[in-house]
Formats: structure tokens, C-alpha cells, sequence
């Protein structure tokens, strides 16, 4: 298991991020919850503290050269996110507030134009509850019937009677990758198996795109969302795609400046695509923070990222396994190829709260909850478990320390 | 950084790895259920109050050493106790975890026994909702049988 076939060095990779290579208390941070929320390279910084610094100003809505830079660097942040998933066209790129914003404009919008009572959306058992509750205050609201996707033992997606459950189905929204389970799923084939029966594809891909290429094209899918918080970029911006004829056909989300063409006393005409969802002032120095992101990405390679991560999944369990056994149930497939670098456990019988706070006074940090998942945590049996999640910065170190912070836990209860 | 030592204090990994008061009470005993949302912890509290006493009361539900211990010494305090007492303690409780709701003066004079060993727990502030769950559903609990 070398690292020698991979052309990511995370050792020089680390380097560029100040949290990961922190310190407290003299003890080096070992940041494992990257699944949550992902550190920030300099230049993402960097580029954020130079637009505030020397460009910063409105955009879209003056015309001194300061604020056509501006609207000129947000713009392209929108060309820089197009092409790293690769949409068809920037015009199907919306910055929204985080993808849990995306979301609901998407059950608001889409979902009250097109679906009435006892219409049928389909979701899984591993959605995050931003899948969950926008289609669920659409059913109170007009009465539509949710179904569910159900697991398999070995935590994957059972899709013997994905058939019978999408019969009839309007949509079927779920997620690229779980965000406790690991589990990545097959992305174009469900696409597919919605447009069988006329369905709408809708894919959350808030733990897929930090970790991996994406091809919204090549998915076949009709609406997709993620949040910059997790690839790098800053909190305060998440970004929709959609199809280009489907985001025509809706209607606005949120109402006021920057989405409307015109106003008069007797109503408002919208915008075009993308300022159509874009009221208000967006979070402008976070969307040139995103751009960067984008930028450091694609630098580094994507294809490379998933490659490194990979190895880290097959080290982590080897690792955990080998040294554990039976003291340690990790909820998720054991293979590698089929699973992202997030690991959600039980250990030795120890409440995750405790845990948690256990290997916290070695600075390892790790999640300890539900995830925003309660009803897949019920159905794996489980009130909570720890999570610790690997991005491109994490090294063979961390899994180790995380490891003998683990062995050393046990010794309190 | 606090160390955990200040957390997990011997009389709380005691009352969490033997609890006390643990299991449930039939009707028309009260139960009142409590949600920690940050984690998903939860907890359910069984209260026979009859004459302004609390008879009997008995817990159960999942969590972490903390909301166990706390909810366990909790039920040890007031068993037998009236009504009253028990509010007052429960004042003073949340004091200590200084998240009192002012809604009456806090008698310091009120004694906190083995609880005292959750004074801790201020220091790790995203714990504090762990030890208070058993209180805040056990409020809950007092204020449904007095209406
Ligand atoms: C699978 C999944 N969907 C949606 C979200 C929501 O993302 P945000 O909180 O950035 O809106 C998350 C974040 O935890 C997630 O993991």
C-alpha cells in the first residue's frame, strides 16, 4: 500500500492549509471531520483578503470600474464552478446560500409548481436531512407521498425494487455519497432509472464533489447542489445546477433586487437565468473564496484527490481492523473503491459523546451525533456514532494518531 | 484545554456504569421525553407524584456518561422529595450549569451532594446540554402533572 503510484503529496498539500498544520497546546491538530466542514488552502484566503482588500464592491448594479471588477470576478468564479462539474453552460450555475438552501428551492419552486396531492418523490434511507425535511414540509403543505430506497447489509443502496418504488414517481432525490456511511453511489444509473419513468433526477452532492470529478453531463442528472464549505471555499455559498429548460420553467425562489427585470406597481417580470434565483446581494467576497477553491482543485487534480483518498480508505480500515477487530463496528462497505474516506463507528462500547471528548484532548477532532441523519442512524441501530472524515490533507499520520487516541480512550471507562 | 479528569469524575462514571433508578413506571405515572438534537440522545422520565410528593421515579433511554450519571444522581436527589424541594433544586442545578432561567431566586443554601461532581462540566460548554437533559424533561414532566 505505497503511496508511490498517487501524484498527490498530501505532506506538501498539508502545508498549504494553517488548521491542519496548527497547533494547540503544543499538540498538533489532527482535523478528521472534514465530511462536516473542510479547512481553507491560503490562496483561498489569500484571494478572499485581496478582494476585500483592493476589489471589493457591488456587483451587477453599478458602473464605475470597481464594481464592473467585481461583478467580473464573481462571474467568473460561476465560469470556474460550470467547468468543474462540468455543466453546459454558467447560465445553469446559481450560487445559493449552502446547498441545504439549494435544496429547499428546489422542492419550493419545482416541487409546488409540479407536484399536487398524492404525487410520489422517492428518497433513500441515507439522506442527509436537508433531502429530507424540504420534501416532508411539502407533504404536509400539499399532501405528496414520500418512498424510500432501502439498504442493503452491506450499506449500500438495495435496488431490487427500485423498480416498483419508482413507479409512478415524479421525483427521485438523492444523495451521490452518504455523509455517514461512506457509501457512493451509482449516480448515473439511478439518474437513469428516475428518467425511465419520467422522474426527475436530483442528486445531492455535497460529499461527491469535494472528493471527486464530476460530470453533471455524463450523470444524466436534471438538478445537482453542493456547498463550498466542504471543497475548501468559505462558508456562505452553495451552489444549484440545473438543467437550462428546467431552471427556465420555474418559478423564483426568494424575491427582490438582482432576481427581476422589472418592477411596476402591478407586478415584476424576472431576470434571466442565473440572477432569476440570485435575490438580494449575494455573499460576493465568498463566491471569488469558492472560484479559488475551484482553482486550487482543479490544480491539484480531482482524479488525484479521489486516488489519494482511496488509499487512505484501504489504509484507515486496515488499520482500524487490524488493530481493533471486534472492539470496533464501522457502519459502511469495506471496500474501498465503493466507499468515500468518511467512517462513522462504535468503539469499545463508548457513548461517541465520550469519545469524542476523549480523543479531543489529543486535538483529534471528530464528529460525534447523528450526522443529520436520524433515520438512517435508527436503522443501522445506532442513537449516534463518531465520525472521522479524511480529505486530500490527511496523511497515513492522522489515521495513526487516530488510532492510538482510540486505544488510549478506553482506559477512562 | 480543561482535562477530561474534570469531566468524568469517579462518583459520575460510577453512576453511569451503574445507574440508579433505571427502568420504567406504569400509568398513570407520568412520562415526559427528552431529545438532545445536538447528538441524538435521548431520555425518558417516569414521575408517580401524588400529594405534592415525588413517590417514585425511574428513567430510561440512551446517551452518553454524562446525561446518564446526571439524569441517575438527579433521580437519587429527589425520590421522596416534594414538589417544591425538588423545583428548587432543580433551579439550583441549573444555576450551577449557569443557565439558570431567573424565574426565582436560587437558594444556594440548597445542597447539591454527589451532583456537585457535574460542576465540571461548565468548563466543556457543548456538554452542558448533556447534563441538563434529565433536568429540563423532568421540568417538563413536574409541570404537566400540575398543569
Ligand atoms: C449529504 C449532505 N447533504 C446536505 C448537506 C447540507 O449541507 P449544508 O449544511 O452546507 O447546506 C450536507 C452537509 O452536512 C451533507 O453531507
Amino acid at each position: 500500500m505505497a503511496g508511490a503510484n498517487t501524484n498527490l503529496d498530501a505532506e506538501k498539500i498539508r502545508r498549504d492549509f494553517p488548521v491542519v498544520t496548527s497547533s494547540i497546546n503544543g499538540k498538533p491538530v489532527v482535523y478528521l471531520d472534514s465530511a462536516n466542514t473542510s479547512q481553507k488552502p491560503e490562496v483561498v484566503i489569500d484571494a478572499m483578503t485581496a478582494f476585500m482588500r483592493e476589489g471589493y464592491a457591488p456587483i451587477n448594479r453599478s458602473a464605475y470600474s470597481l464594481a464592473a471588477e467585481a461583478t467580473e470576478r464573481y462571474e467568473a468564479a460561476r465560469t470556474k464552478v460550470a467547468k468543474f462539474i462540468n455543466a453546459k453552460s454558467s447560465r445553469e450555475i446559481v450560487f445559493t446560500k449552502n446547498a441545504t438552501e439549494a435544496l429547499n428551492l428546489i422542492a419550493y419552486s419545482w416541487g409546488r409548481t409540479n407536484l399536487k396531492r398524492g404525487d410520489v418523490v422517492v428518497l433513500t434511507h441515507m439522506e442527509h436531512h436537508a433531502n429530507i425535511v424540504p420534501w416532508q414540509m411539502l407533504q404536509q403543505e400539499i399532501g405528496i407521498e414520500l418512498r424510500w430506497v432501502p439498504l442493503t447489509a452491506d450499506f449500500q443502496l438495495d435496488l431490487s425494487s427500485l423498480a416498483s418504488l419508482l413507479a409512478g414517481a415524479k421525483v427521485f432525490s438523492f444523495t451521490s455519497m452518504s455523509n455517514v456511511l461512506g457509501t457512493i453511489n451509482p449516480v448515473e444509473k439511478l439518474c437513469a432509472a428516475a428518467h425511465a419513468v419520467g422522474a426527475l433526477a436530483i442528486v445531492d452532492a455535497c460529499q461527491s464533489v469535494p472528493h471527486t470529478p464530476t460530470n453533471v453531463q455524463a450523470w444524466g442528472a436534471d438538478f445537482t447542489m453542493f456547498s463550498s464549505h466542504k471543497m475548501c471555499g468559505p462558508s456562505g455559498v452553495g451552489v444549484l445546477w440545473g438543467r437550462e429548460e428546467l431552471l427556465e420553467a420555474i418559478p423564483p425562489f426568494l424575491g427582490g433586487g438582482n432576481m427581476i427585470s422589472e418592477v411596476r406597481l402591478d407586478g415584476f417580470k424576472c431576470a434571466e437565468l442565473p440572477a432569476k434565483f440570485e435575490a438580494g446581494t449575494p455573499p460576493i467576497t465568498e463566491v471569488v473564496g469558492l472560484g479559488a477553491a475551484v482553482d486550487y482543485l482543479s490544480g491539484i487534480g480531482m482524479a488525484n484527490v479521489r486516488r489519494h483518498e482511496v488509499e487512505m480508505s484501504s489504509y484507515v480500515l486496515e488499520n482500524l481492523t487490524s488493530r481493533f477487530g471486534d472492539e470496533i463496528t464501522i457502519h459502511g462497505p469495506r471496500n474501498p473503491e465503493l466507499r468515500g474516506a468518511t467512517f462513522s463507528f462504535a468503539f469499545r462500547g463508548i457513548h461517541p459523546h465520550d469519545l469524542s471528548q476523549i480523543l479531543d484532548q489529543t486535538n483529534v477532532c471528530v464528529r460525534a451525533g447523528h450526522h443529520c441523519a436520524k433515520p438512517l442512524m435508527k436503522i443501522i441501530g445506532a442513537n449516534a456514532t463518531t465520525r472521522a472524515s479524511f480529505y486530500l490533507y490527511n496523511t497515513k499520520a492522522d489515521a495513526d494518531a487516530l488510532a492510538n487516541a482510540l486505544d488510549s480512550a478506553s482506559d477512562i471507562f | 484545554m480543561p482535562g477530561v479528569e474534570d469531566l468524568y469524575r469517579e462518583i459520575i462514571l460510577d453512576h453511569y456504569r451503574t445507574p440508579r433508578n433505571r427502568g420504567e413506571l406504569p400509568p398513570p405515572a407520568v412520562c415526559t421525553e427528552g431529545n438532545n438534537p445536538l447528538c441524538g440522545d435521548d431520555i425518558r422520565i417516569f414521575l408517580d407524584i401524588a400529594d405534592g410528593v415525588v413517590r417514585d421515579v425511574k428513567f430510561s433511554g440512551q446517551g452518553c456518561s454524562i446525561s446518564q450519571s446526571s439524569t441517575s444522581m438527579m433521580t437519587v436527589a429527589i425520590k421522596g422529595r416534594p414538589v417544591d424541594e425538588v423545583r428548587a433544586l432543580v433551579r439550583r442545578f441549573k444555576h450551577m450549569m449557569t443557565l439558570s432561567d431567573d424565574d426565582g431566586a436560587v437558594d444556594e443554601s440548597i445542597k447539591l451532594g454527589d451532583i456537585e461532581a457535574l460542576g465540571g462540566v461548565v468548563k466543556f460548554p457543548v456538554r452542558i446540554k448533556c447534563a441538563t437533559l434529565g433536568w429540563n424533561t423532568l421540568l417538563e414532566g413536574l409541570n404537566s402533572t400540575q398543569g
